[in-house]
């Protein structure tokens, strides 16, 4: 008897590994918690794209709510989300700051003024900066409140949905 | 018209292996002839379609059809011919379609090849085949149909990634594929005799040349993968641990076990039920590897949110699968009957420690690339294992499984006589221990790691090649009694010596590799010159070269030993305008003993100088020498007459009494 269970063991082990993976699925990207949520906003002073121009710091965060955007000319989803971030720069609702991850800062440019300049400043980052703002990858969407912490993080690309479920409804409230 | 014929004939083919998963399985059961015969027919209709539909997509891509989705996506006008073409298996949808080509080539070869097995084994590994086909057959056409149209279609390609126009990496794909699905064959036979409920001799060797061909294609697979990342990628290393190689490396480890453990089956009639287990655990990984991996799950949290419907659907024909046959497994297992114990000092003994070994190290691998993936869902936190992991875990299992390597050949089937083998070794415990002082005198007492490592690496090359010696007479008999007796060797035993040998080279040039590796990063100017572990490297000037997508900048440098010039090197950097991607060209200088590696980096921003990344890497070259001696020994085994001729007949028992034995035993 004992000696059929050891047959069942590989069926046992692939269930709890099955449902991991399940979970893994379930885990949708952007609900994955940040420890960052409700923490300061970490300092930093990123220099601009290209010369002349200014570049963005933490303390261009401060007095107002903010949406920061993580995002690079290599990466395809970036460009999915820049009609969404297009349209809430034309509302007006929000002041949008983008960090340029990991990227060329001529081809950056060149691709920001090809899609539609959303962003009110942006820095070049070479990695650094992302790291302290726990982005494993981009796009990544923080938005931050007025006091300069960081209140809600979204991963992947922003749809229209997102802005007007979570993000808008998000700064309407921190902005009262 | 061509690519729509290629979607048809890919939809008649999902129809062709509905009936082959089913017909001749029923044929089986009832033991009627003309249903069990489907089977042969209908593998090669099915393989026949599925060729269709991979030349139709191949031909939108050799004529740059943008109208096809896929191709714009994916390919570009001004690509050579040659990466156009393997372009369709660098997406996501082209590579699933290469995959269900492969499939369906193995199935067909079961069909062509296997005329001595019984039809009813033949019928139902055939239709187990043809189950894993339907699958992924559903899998293309419902999530990643690669006969799409695009309206209007775009007047050039968009894709055309620099890193892919590569030859090693156009063909190192469809070597793992071949090595992937390969094993689907050995799991279909494990299914099929699970399904029949008897496992003997002439199972093991029926499964075994199928074994050993995908083993071969797998390690040709991943030391060609390994060879690209050293080459292209500029850095230097030749493995990073990193999900995608061991996602390869898994069922590299299980298969390799497999190989060894058919051979108890078909020697000793033991082993069967742990077969069975490897059997479809290699297969499962392959699975896991293949499209875990090219899901996301396990690299990029972002890739894999693209679709998610494709990840589920993945999970789904892998629960299918895996815990089908694990379930069946489960079922029907326990009446397979065993050989019996037998004697741990023995030749079948030494194997079932390779594959406890190999087990452990499969499973040490598993747990280092899947650990971050579940500690990311239960707690949120995110880890990265790295070599150090590796180091820990995966080598103290291997040193055990290379000094096993040595003895085990050497130890007789059913009852060794340890000390008897030991004494046999004598000679290669000479070698081990001068391997062992050299290096120390050589490199100094800081260098004992490298001392084990090439201490283990002469061990196993001297001690399979005692076992050679042996076989062969060598000093018992004059030269010409020995050359007749190498002839004579079955080609088998010269696979495993050659396959053995080469696994010590290996060894060798991984211990030099990590032992003594020098590299430095320097700012240069034109004209300077670098001094590199004896070697001196002149910079001497750097050009701009322009290709038809490309421009490229080019390094004349100069290598020189003793101030005598031995080779002329131009690493290079080259941008593709089309898609603002830039590709590294390493300029590699090889005496087979050591690399010279240069690499040009991105200008410095100061007056003309450049990141230059240059690297000595001794011994380096081995990895790849040995790898090749690896899969040239299973190509030899393989070659063995008896896969040929030796038709095994099977103990002449009616399937009939086989089913009442099992319902007996229920």
């Amino acid at each position: 008897m004992s000696r059929r269970w050891v047959f069942v063991l590989p069926s046992a082990l692939f269930a709890l590994l099955v449902g991991g993976f399940y979970v893994g699925l379930q885990v949708h990207s952007d609900v994955l918690p940040s420890p960052l949520i409700n923490q300061p906003a970490p300092r930093f002073s990123l220099p601009p794209l290209i010369g002349g121009q200014r570049g963005f710091s933490s303390a261009d965060l401060k007095g107002h709510v903010s949406l920061v955007n993580a995002f690079a000319s290599w990466c395809a989803p970036c460009r999915d989300e820049a009609p969404a971030l297009d349209a809430l720069a034309r509302s007006g609702r929000v002041a949008i700051y983008g960090i340029d991850y990991k990227d060329k800062p001529a081809v950056a440019q060149a691709w920001i003024e090809a899609l539609g300049d959303p962003y009110a400043r942006i820095g070049a980052d070479d990695g650094r900066v992302a790291i302290d703002w726990g982005v494993y990858g981009v796009p990544e969407t923080f938005l931050v409140d007025r006091t300069g912490r960081i209140r809600y993080k979204h991963v992947g690309p922003l749809t229209d949905a997102d802005v007007s479920q979570t993000i808008l409804p998000l700064v309407a409230r921190l902005d009262r | 018209m061509i690519d729509e014929a290629g979607h048809f004939a890919l939809i008649l083919a999902l129809c062709v292996a509905m009936l082959q998963a089913t017909v001749p399985l029923v044929g089986a059961a009832r033991q009627d002839a003309a249903l069990t015969a489907w089977a042969r027919p209908a593998a090669l209709a099915q393989f026949l379609f599925v060729a269709i539909a991979f030349f139709a997509l191949m031909h939108a891509y050799a004529v740059s059809d943008f109208s096809m989705a896929n191709v714009a996506e994916n390919s570009n006008s001004v690509k050579p011919l040659l990466y156009k073409l393997t372009g369709v298996w660098s997406n996501h949808e082209g590579s699933m379609l290469l995959w269900v080509f492969i499939l369906a080539l193995f199935g067909a070869a079961v069909a062509v090849f296997g005329r001595s097995l019984p039809p009813g084994l033949r019928a139902r590994v055939l239709a187990v085949q043809a189950m894993i086909g339907v699958g992924f057959l559903v899998f293309i056409l419902l999530t990643s149909n690669p006969f799409l149209r695009l309206s209007p279609a775009p007047a050039d390609g968009a894709g055309l990634n620099p890193l892919l126009q590569d030859r090693g990496l156009a063909f190192h794909p469809p070597m793992l594929y071949l090595g992937y699905v390969g094993f689907s064959i050995a799991f279909c036979f494990a299914v099929a005799a699970l399904i029949e409920g008897r496992v003997d001799p002439a199972w093991a060797r029926w499964v075994r040349p199928w074994t050993l061909a995908a083993w071969c294609a797998l390690t040709t697979g991943i030391a060609a993968g390994s060879w690209w990342s050293y080459y292209t990628l500029g850095w230097g290393g030749w493995w990073y641990w990193d999900p995608v190689e061991n996602a390869s490396f898994m069922p590299w480890l299980i298969g390799t076990a497999l190989l060894h453990s058919a051979i108890v089956v078909e020697k000793r009639e033991a082993l069967k039920t742990w077969t069975i287990l490897l059997a479809i655990l290699t297969f499962s990984l392959s699975l896991v590897g293949t499209f875990l991996v090219r899901s996301g799950v396990l690299t990029s949290v972002h890739a894999f949110a693209t679709d998610p419907r494709r990840g589920v659907f993945i999970l789904l024909l892998i629960v299918f699968y895996t815990g089908g046959a694990l379930l069946l497994f489960a079922w029907r297992a326990p009446q397979l009957h065993g050989g019996g114990l037998f004697a741990p000092i023995s030749r079948e003994g030494g194997l079932l420690l390779n594959n406890l070994l190999l087990a452990t190290a499969a499973a040490t691998v598993f747990i280092g690339t899947l650990y971050p993936l579940f500690l990311n869902v239960m707690t949120g936190q995110r880890v990265s294992v790295g070599p150090p992991f590796y180091a820990m875990t995966f080598v103290p299992v291997m040193v055990p499984l290379l000094v096993a390597m040595g003895v085990g050949p050497m130890l007789p089937w059913k009852r060794g006589d340890l000390a008897a083998a030991l004494a046999r070794l004598k000679w290669a415990f000479l070698a081990t221990a001068a391997a062992a002082v050299v290096t120390l005198a050589a490199a100094g007492v800081r260098s004992l790691g490298a001392a084990c490592g090439l201490a283990l690496a002469a061990w196993l090359f001297a001690a399979t090649a005692s076992e050679l010696a042996e076989r062969v007479h060598l000093f018992a008999e004059p030269l010409s009694a020995v050359l007749r007796r190498a002839l004579r060797l079955p080609r088998a035993a010269w696979g495993m010596t050659l396959a053995h040998a080469g696994m010590a080279i290996v060894i060798a040039g991984i211990t030099g590799s990590n032992a003594w590796s020098e590299h430095t990063v320097l700012s240069a100017h034109p004209g300077q010159s670098f001094d590199i572990a004896g070697y001196r490297l002149a910079f001497d000037a750097v050009h701009t070269v322009r290709g038809p997508d490309w421009t490229e900048t080019r390094a004349d440098m100069r290598l020189l030993a003793g101030g005598r010039e031995i080779a002329v090197m131009h690493p290079y950097r080259r941008f593709y305008t089309s898609e603002d991607g830039d590709q590294t060209g390493v300029a590699i200088r090889t005496n087979l003993l050591a690399d010279v590696y240069a690499v040009i980096g991105a200008p410095d921003g100061k007056d003309g100088g450049y990141v230059l990344r240059l690297y000595y890497n001794p011994l380096v070259p081995w990895i790849w020498l040995g790898a090749a001696a690896m899969a040239l020994g299973g190509l030899v085994s393989l070659s063995d007459r008896r896969h040929r001729v030796g038709a095994p007949m099977r103990s002449m028992r009616p399937a009939v009494a086989a089913a009442a034995r099992i319902q007996a035993a229920e």
